[in-house]
């Protein structure tokens, strides 16, 4: 697991005088084994920076970068090198090197470190069939798919068996479907090798698909952050609004409501539930559903129309929860009669 | 007319050879002994002129900068010029202002700081991953260095070695001037000063065919370094 704690990251100023530019302004999150924590913001918000930072390509002001209790923010020269290889790191269109073959890209890392020829083929080939290019080892960078690229990055990342995996904007670039490969490509190595992965992106398809949990940054500082389906299932839930975007119709109910779930266990057939028992009628204006892990996540907003005396709004909430389901009132009958 | 027959000495077609075939090789062990210098000292700079930028390995400003100063300045001036400029130097060096020694030493000036900014322009061309890579790989200094930027670099750096391997066949006929051997010393000394035009036109013909050979195999050896680099890029 990666710990970032109160992480700061300042840059001289480009004129001499004047203030220290702050690009991270304490940022902490916490990565466990075996799970993928996505990274989101716009750019501009030190995404690129904190990856950076936990790459170790760049030193920390303050804070620390701790994997498995132990911190490498601190570390320089030849303690650095022989410690960084806890973290493998992904890039943005797998840099490789142009003039090596993609066993040869692999074999990097294991060679300067030193392990004998006959590991390195061991390693290499395993290497290779996990993420699934045993036939293309000898093939050269520019030889290979975009996609088939990214894995060969990943694999030399893996080399030095990294019990965190960085993978900094690893899928910008790459077509709809090599992204999705990719994602369940790292997904399988999360279980594989029970890897903690950062994944640094500004794609929500990527987050949707991939990840278990989510931090927003913002003008350097950690917005909100926690497991995927728990963001989704709350109302209010800025990041869940951006994962499953609603663009509603017209309302023409009585009481129109925000509805979220993926939290709890959910009675799937909840509308029919809630019509049967009450005398009233849903009607969907604008629905996100998804299984996001072994739930169901979904984010909606229903009108519901009363066909004889309306029900009181506190109890049709409550009957909501029960069923799974966490809701927010946008718009009440009192409300849309004022309008008028 | 000829109006200077009198002072026209041509070497006959047939004894041209006992002429050219010693000077050319002169040129050759010349330039040889150059490019050996130039090479080593010109890539120790480039390498290390990337490397205190702010892209490189160890960022060092104002080492960057004496460095970058130091390099223009010896790109600054004309060759023929250095070579006039530099001759205390070349006489602490060699103990002689002439011949062959006393060339040697400005050519290396001249071309070190080309050869220099030529390998530091190569490694300034590679995608700034390359270096990124290379420290996540967990790879020393040294390692960066030779197996990740050069290696990458070395179509372009050999680009610039038959750049500067062909400047240094140039420079050579110019240090011909103060009597270094070879094939520039031919053309001034037969050809210039005592008008053989045999010589004069058979040493514009080596020269020429040589050149053309030198670009022709260079550009050869590039394309089969890059050959790596495969067909389609994206």
């Amino acid at each position: 697991m990666i710990e970032i704690d109160n992480l700061h990251k300042h840059y001289p100023a480009p004129a001499a005088k004047g203030k220290n530019i702050e690009v991270l302004k304490g940022i902490s999150l916490t990565v466990p084994s075996a799970s993928i924590t996505a990274v989101v913001g716009p750019s501009g918000a030190g995404k690129s920076t904190l990856a950076k930072c936990i790459s170790l390509l760049e030193k920390p002001t303050s804070g620390s970068i701790r994997v498995n209790g132990k911190d490498l923010s601190r570390l320089s020269g030849e303690a650095l090198r022989r410690e960084r290889r806890a973290i493998g790191t992904v890039f943005q269109s797998s840099a490789l090197l142009q003039r090596k073959t993609a066993w040869d890209n692999i074999a990097l890392p294991l060679e300067w470190l030193g392990v004998v020829p006959r590991d390195i083929k061991k390693h290499v080939g395993q290497l290779l069939e996990s993420v699934g290019l045993e036939d293309k080892a000898h093939h050269f960078p520019s030889q290979l798919s975009g996609g088939q690229r990214q894995r060969v990055g990943i694999a030399r990342a893996l080399a030095l068996k990294p019990s965190v995996l960085l993978a900094d904007e690893a899928t910008s670039g790459l077509d709809p479907e090599s992204t999705a490969s990719i994602l369940s490509l790292l997904k399988q190595l999360r279980d594989q090798f029970g890897l903690a992965i950062v994944l640094i992106t500004h794609e929500m398809d990527v987050v949707r698909s991939a990840a278990d949990a989510v931090a927003e940054i913002r003008d350097g500082r950690l917005l909100q952050q926690g497991s995927l389906q728990h963001l989704l299932a709350q109302p209010e839930s800025r990041l869940g609004q951006q994962l499953f975007p609603l663009r509603p119709t017209e309302a023409d109910g009585e009481l129109v409501l925000q509805l979220s779930y993926g939290d709890r266990p959910l009675a799937t057939d909840w509308i029919s539930q809630l019509s049967q028992q009450y005398p009233l009628q849903v009607d969907v204006l604008a629905a996100h559903v998804e299984k996001v892990g072994e739930r169901l996540a979904g984010r909606m907003q229903v009108a519901v129309r009363f066909t004889q005396r309306p029900l009181d709004t506190q109890t049709l909430i409550q009957q909501l929860y029960r069923l799974g389901i966490n809701s927010e009132i946008i718009q009440t009958r009192a409300a849309l009669q004022e309008a008028v | 007319m000829k109006p200077v027959d009198v002072l026209s000495q041509d070497t006959p077609w047939s004894q041209i050879h006992t002429l050219m075939v010693p000077a050319y090789l002169q040129t050759w062990l010349m330039v040889g002994i150059v490019m050996l210098f130039v090479v080593t000292l010109g890539g120790l700079l480039g390498v290390v002129l990337f490397n205190t930028s702010k892209r490189g390995l160890f960022p060092h400003a104002s080492l960057n900068h004496a460095l970058s100063w130091l390099v223009n300045m010896g790109r600054s001036l004309p060759f023929l010029v250095l070579m006039a400029a530099i001759i205390p130097f070349t006489f602490w060096l060699t103990g002689t202002t002439i011949g062959t020694p006393a060339a040697v030493i400005p050519m290396i000036v001249a071309g070190t700081p080309f050869f220099a900014r030529l390998v530091e322009n190569a490694l300034r061309e590679l995608p700034a991953d390359v270096t990124a890579v290379g420290l996540v790989s967990g790879g020393s200094t040294w390692q960066i260095i030779t197996r990740a930027q050069i290696s990458e670099a070395l179509p372009a750096i050999v680009a610039g070695i038959v750049l500067n391997l062909i400047s240094m066949i140039e420079y050579s006929a110019i240090a011909g001037t103060i009597g270094a051997g070879g094939i520039g010393y031919l053309a001034v000394v037969y050809g210039y000063q005592r008008f053989d035009n045999h010589i004069m036109i058979a040493t514009i013909i080596v020269l020429i065919v040589t050149i053309q050979l030198i670009q022709f195999i260079g550009d050869r050896l590039v394309a089969s370094l890059q050959h790596a680099k495969g067909t389609h890029s994206s």
